[in-house]
């Protein structure tokens, strides 16, 4: 076990389960000793990943940001290893009802804006700090579904939205592709909302090494991980479960507009404590 | 540089546009781009949103709309793909692998996936050239039980012969079920490959549950309870179900027992004393002929490869006399309700010619049974030995 690379993931889902377990054999198959353990938030993940108790993290982006501040804080690193194709370049918007007659982000003012978790960077941290950037104060109302899944579940965008749809708030914010989902189950009824918002492209997910991990493994890790082929059979039904055709570099520029959005809302300090009032995983 | 331009009109991506975007990218290689026009409101909100999700990258170099540039995306799913059997039709193939799995014969399969155990999955073992046309036949064959039999027409009986009538059908429905679940039990163990042995033994197993619904409404038409059912009768039933090999089921229940069983329906349809009973034997008469049909068939194709089979089929008819060698066969009762149905009366004489009767189908039966023995390869002279060790309960 001494050799093992032991990788957190975050269970938000029962597939979790299914995908690392899948993983956690292709990369033995492979000649990477790889393990996993899982977590049921991303706060304690981070805080084993910078004590060193485990080597790797799939972390969502506000998980990444607080394990890099927990490392400068204490004097270590984390180390950016890979993200999905489909964690480049997202966004969020915000919706309103079309009838409501709000056609720029200056007529939500004064109302209410339904987001996702309190933690979530999609539903939440990102669409709020763009109405505030944009000098527009609402109401928030938020739906805590999941806390501590940093957003991973859909819950709290599902609700706010079907709140939107039933009068009660004024505008929802959501991911992108959230909208187009909901839009396609009908939570969100075709024609009866329009964007009145939208964030500039950010982020989503990076698999993260701590500095205990052995640098050697690490990088026989990230080569299999970027070799994994959406032609592969044996791990195409995986990368279908995790959401990506391909891996890709992880590049952290795409985490600039969150970083400013914990300071904004306090959410994480400086040195990656959990600052944020009545959040708890 | 475009490679192809796509007008998706006011479709949103929430309403079926990604069916005009697939079309348009399908023949297009990674890295080609695809202009996209398109008046949805949240045409910009989505595109990236779906484009992001299929491997592709999306630009917007100007107002009038975007430019998608393609990924290699999801096409890897169909490299390793190959069709379900033989060329480019699929055709039956000797041993189809377990990967194919439920996947319909000739259709282009993703690699990965189940591999479900089906254990029959050798062609000489299953597979009949017949099948396909025994199968269109048998569906074209099927009857509706409340319409086809006349339920309603007007008949009186003595009691006794009612009586007959009741504990003959009684003995039908108790076999019919046995001959229900054999066939049942080795569907799912065919491999799907070999779909119109599975369809044919599908409508084997709704034919024999539409036998046991005219018998058993026939012997209520009248009111009264059912008639006995006997422990060597159950015995000689229970060793066809407990028979595990597909050849040698299908040899013991089809071939022997519902080669039997036609010669019997014949008989019923000749002697019986209502218009209902004549009915319901004629019916599955037509319906066992073709189990029959099925079961000498694929045998005798099996037997021509494999000149095993014959003592294998031997020896499973040797097992089956020997595990029913001290049961009592036929049901008593089943017997003499035979007689009473052909004497028709009870006079000494009526009597003698339905005793007559019964003997002349016992012979019928096993003429019948030589006759297919000998088909399947079996010379006259052992022919002539393994029919006379078939069960005395016929089935």
């Amino acid at each position: 076990m001494a050799e093992a690379l032991l990788m957190g993931a975050v269970a938000y889902d029962p597939k979790v389960v299914t995908i690392w377990n899948g993983f956690r054999v292709w990369f033995r198959a492979h000649g990477v000793p790889f393990d996993y353990v899982l977590y049921s938030n991303y706060e304690q993940q981070v805080e084993d990943l910078v004590a060193g108790h485990i080597q790797l993290a799939w972390n969502s982006p506000l998980a990444w940001l607080r394990a890099q501040r927990l490392a400068a804080a204490s004097g270590r690193t984390v180390r950016p290893l890979a993200m999905r194709d489909t964690d480049r370049d997202l966004t969020s918007v915000v919706v309103v009802r079309r009838e409501a007659g709000i056609g720029t982000p200056a007529d939500l003012a004064g109302r209410t804006v339904a987001c996702g978790a309190v933690d979530s960077p999609q539903a939440t941290l990102l669409p709020l700090a763009h109405l505030a950037q944009l000098g527009v104060t609402v109401t928030v109302r938020r739906f805590d579904v999941g806390v501590g899944l940093h957003g991973d579940h859909v819950g709290g965008e599902r609700d706010a939205a079907r709140a939107l749809i039933a009068g009660e708030v004024d505008a929802a914010a959501m991911l992108d592709a959230t909208h187009l989902m909901l839009g396609k189950e009908s939570t969100l009824p075709p024609g009866a909302t329009e964007v009145v918002a939208q964030t500039a492209p950010y982020d989503h997910c990076m698999m993260t090494a701590g500095e205990t991990a052995p640098a050697d493994l690490v990088d026989r890790f990230a080569e299999l991980l970027f070799g994994m082929s959406y032609s592969d059979p044996e791990v195409r039904p995986l990368l279908d479960l995790e959401g990506l055709t391909a891996w890709e570099d992880g590049r952290t520029e795409g985490y600039r507009a969150l970083d400013a959005a914990v300071d904004r809302f306090g959410f994480y300090g400086p040195g990656g404590e959990v600052t944020m009032a009545g959040y708890q995983p | 540089m475009t490679a192809g331009q796509v007008d998706l009109g006011a479709v949103g991506l929430d309403g079926g546009a990604h069916l005009l975007l697939r079309r348009a990218l399908a023949p297009l290689r990674p890295g080609d781009r695809l202009a996209v026009l398109g008046t949805h409101p949240a045409l910009r909100v989505h595109l990236p949103a779906w484009c992001r999700a299929e491997g592709h990258r999306v630009e917007w170099p100007d107002s009038r709309g975007a430019v998608i540039i393609r990924g290699a995306g999801r096409d890897g799913r169909w490299l390793g793909a190959t069709r379900a059997g033989a060329g480019t039709q699929g055709a039956v193939v000797d041993r189809p692998p377990a990967r194919w799995g439920l996947a319909p014969r000739g259709a282009l399969v993703e690699e990965g996936g189940p591999e479900p155990h089906f254990d029959l999955d050798d062609r000489r073992l299953v597979w009949s050239e017949v099948a396909p046309r025994l199968y269109a036949h048998a569906a074209a064959r099927q009857w509706d039980p409340a319409t086809a039999v006349p339920w309603d027409e007007p008949f009186s009986l003595p009691d006794d012969v009612e009586a007959a009538v009741v504990q003959v059908m009684t003995y039908l429905v108790e076999n019919e079920q046995a001959a229900l679940i054999v066939p049942a039990r080795f569907l799912g163990r065919i491999h799907p490959h070999f779909r119109e042995v599975v369809q044919l033994l599908a409508v084997q197993v709704a034919d024999e549950a539409r036998h046991m619904e005219i018998f058993n409404r026939r012997a209520l038409l009248r009111g009264g309870p059912l008639g006995t059912s006997s422990a060597g009768g159950r015995a000689s039933l229970f060793t066809l179900v407990e028979e595990s090999d597909f050849a040698l089921a299908s040899f013991l229940l089809s071939v022997l027992g519902e080669g039997s069983f036609v010669d019997l329906l014949e008989f019923l349809h000749h002697y019986a004393p209502d218009p209902v009973t004549r009915r319901v034997a004629w019916l599955a008469g037509q319906d066992e002929r073709r189990h029959v049909l099925f079961g000498v068939a694929h045998l005798s194709e099996q037997a021509a490869v494999d000149p095993g089979l014959r003592a294998r089929l031997r020896a499973a008819v040797e097992r089956r006399h020997d595990a029913l060698r001290d049961t009592a066969g036929l049901n008593d009762d089943v017997f003499d309700a035979l007689v009473v149905m052909a004497a028709g009366s009870w006079t000494p004489e009526a009597i003698e010619a339905g005793y007559r009767a019964v003997q002349e189908l016992e012979r019928a039966m096993d003429d019948g049974r030589r006759r297919r023995l000998e088909r399947l390869g079996f010379p006259a002279d052992e022919a002539a030995e393994l029919s006379a060790l078939h069960t005395r309960n016929f089935m």
